[in-house]
């Protein structure tokens, strides 16, 4: 081997190691520079687990991270006695949330998460934080749809392999459904009138409504036709710590910064919780 | 157990590899005769031609899969408004299962060409010119000389390129075609607990897809060899 293919062979990996440790910093970064100042918090930054990609609820701005799920976060991350400083934002993705929580991955998760029974079995839920329900986005100028019963010979958007996707189906199996993998384009081609209506949780919904380029575009129905909890997810087995969070969660929705928190981020779009909210947070972190 | 026949009676597992076979044939189609054209193209003597095929390659080429589907089902269909089925009786679902035929036939036709024009190179350039003495010219000397011979040759890699297409195809899932990889999505959200028999079931039957295909191409291209 010659020595300009030794160092081009050199350039090369060194160059593929760059992209490799490019992808994996995102996630990694935050928690490595808190070691200094850490001599308040009980050993190390709490690892939080948030949506990056969900308007309105959990999404990361440049270096920052706006939304619902972020305040309450932030507020019960400081009750727990992790000042802001302290905390490292993770982004996770729906069909990873359990799998982190098992794998250690984070402490806690607060990404739109539903309490199930099915996901009871691997880890455990404080919360719920909100109450939502399935709901449908339209056109603003559209008044055909008011509900689930309305959508016959209409198009409607979902995320494949999501919850209310998987609702439709079964219920409405007449409805035409698209499935993309994200609902920024659904909310995409709800607009080009593609699609006729959008369909998850109202407060998801809300966030899309609310994003500075399709303000007045578009308007949640209003006629939430499902109950999904939002809990908090917790490791199997934590007890003390879930009670915690539970503790910390009845203390904001009656200090009032829960509604302060609400009305910052989807309350913007015009949005207003129906009247299961605020919730009384009663699961037994079993 | 229960619950993986639970799961099994709510998710119709053959229909959505029925799917991913019908988009591997139609995919494979498409990108075997675009590839053809591209290829024979890039060897033609006319300058903008090769260079227009080169041009194509590359860049299809190096283009990621999910960026080419991206583009026919939101660029194309749901922005520009083109339809490439008849409306009625084609859904709009229909619509999307046909760019992303479309987009995987577009990404292929580049690994095609290529594995065509490697084809093209295991003839030995007598072959060409002992066609041009006997006064063929360039499209009779292709068609009676230099494909057949090439088709032979790229037996091996076109198999790998069409094993290939056939695995792609779960990138489509993303632009509304509910093929294995969709369903396999659908499964994980409600039966997370699920989680290691629905990875068997996948994999299993994407090996059951692919295995005697690479077997098949395997035999067909030591069969098919030109003895040189």
């Amino acid at each position: 081997m010659t020595r300009s293919t030794t160092w081009a062979l050199a350039a090369s990996a060194a160059a593929f190691a760059l992209t490799l440790s490019a992808c994996g910093g995102s996630a990694a970064a935050p928690g490595t520079d808190t070691t200094a100042g850490g001599d308040a918090a009980p050993s190390g930054p709490i690892r939080i687990g948030i949506k990056y990609d969900q308007p309105g609820l959990g999404l990361q701005e440049g270096t920052n991270f706006t939304g619902f799920d972020v305040e309450v976060a932030t507020y019960v991350a400081g009750e727990l006695g992790y000042p802001e400083d302290q905390i490292e934002f993770i982004q996770a993705p729906s069909p990873q949330r359990e799998t982190m929580l098992e794998g250690d991955q984070v402490d806690l998760i607060f990404a739109t998460y539903s309490i199930t029974d099915t996901r009871k079995e691997r880890i455990s839920f404080a919360g719920p934080y909100f109450i939502a329900g399935q709901d449908l986005l339209v056109r603003a100028d559209d008044t055909s749809i008011t509900g689930p019963e309305t959508l016959t010979g209409k198009r409607l958007c979902s995320v494949a392999g999501s919850t209310p996707a998987e609702n439709v189906k079964k219920e409405h199996p007449d409805v035409e459904l698209i499935e993309y993998d994200t609902y920024s384009l659904c909310v995409s081609a709800l607009d080009s009138g593609a699609v006729d209506a959008l369909t998850t949780d109202n407060v998801i919904l809300a966030g899309y409504a609310a994003q500075p380029q399709w303000e007045g575009k578009f308007r949640v129905v209003g006629n939430p036709f499902s109950t999904e909890r939002y809990g908090v997810g917790v490791p199997k087995g934590e007890t003390e710590r879930c009670e915690a969070v539970n503790a910390a969660l009845e203390k904001m929705i009656e200090d009032g910064a829960w509604q302060t928190a609400l009305d910052e981020t989807v309350g913007r779009s015009g949005f207003e919780p129906d009247d299961r909210n605020p919730p009384s947070v009663d699961e037994d972190c079993a | 157990m229960e619950r993986l026949m639970q799961m099994l009676s709510d998710y119709n597992v053959l229909a959505a590899f029925w799917t991913t076979i019908q988009l591997t044939v139609y995919g494979a189609i498409g990108a075997l005769v675009l590839g053809t054209i591209v290829a024979v193209m890039r060897v033609s003597p006319v300058a903008v031609f090769s260079r227009a095929a080169a041009l194509w390659t590359n860049v299809i080429l190096y283009t990621p899969l999910t960026l080419i589907a991206f583009f026919f089902a939101f660029g194309v269909l749901i922005k520009m408004n083109i339809r490439l089925l008849p409306e009625p009786p084609a859904t709009l679902l229909d619509q999307h299962f046909a760019m992303g035929v479309v987009a995987i036939a577009v990404y292929h036709s580049s690994l095609v060409a290529e594995a065509l024009r490697s084809g093209i190179n295991t003839v030995p350039l007598g072959q060409a010119e002992a066609a041009r003495a006997l006064g063929l010219g360039f499209g009779q000397s292709l068609r009676e000389v230099i494909l057949p011979q090439a088709f032979r040759g790229a037996i091996a890699p076109l198999g790998s390129t069409l094993i290939a297409l056939c695995k792609n195809t779960t990138v489509v899932a993303t632009i509304s075609v509910t093929e294995a990889a969709a369903l396999m999505k659908s499964m994980i959200e409600f039966y997370s607990d699920l989680i290691v028999p629905i990875f068997v079931i996948m994999v299993t039957g994407f090996v059951i897809l692919t295995l005697p295909l690479g077997m098949f191409f395997t035999w067909w291209s030591k069969r098919a060899a030109v003895l040189r």
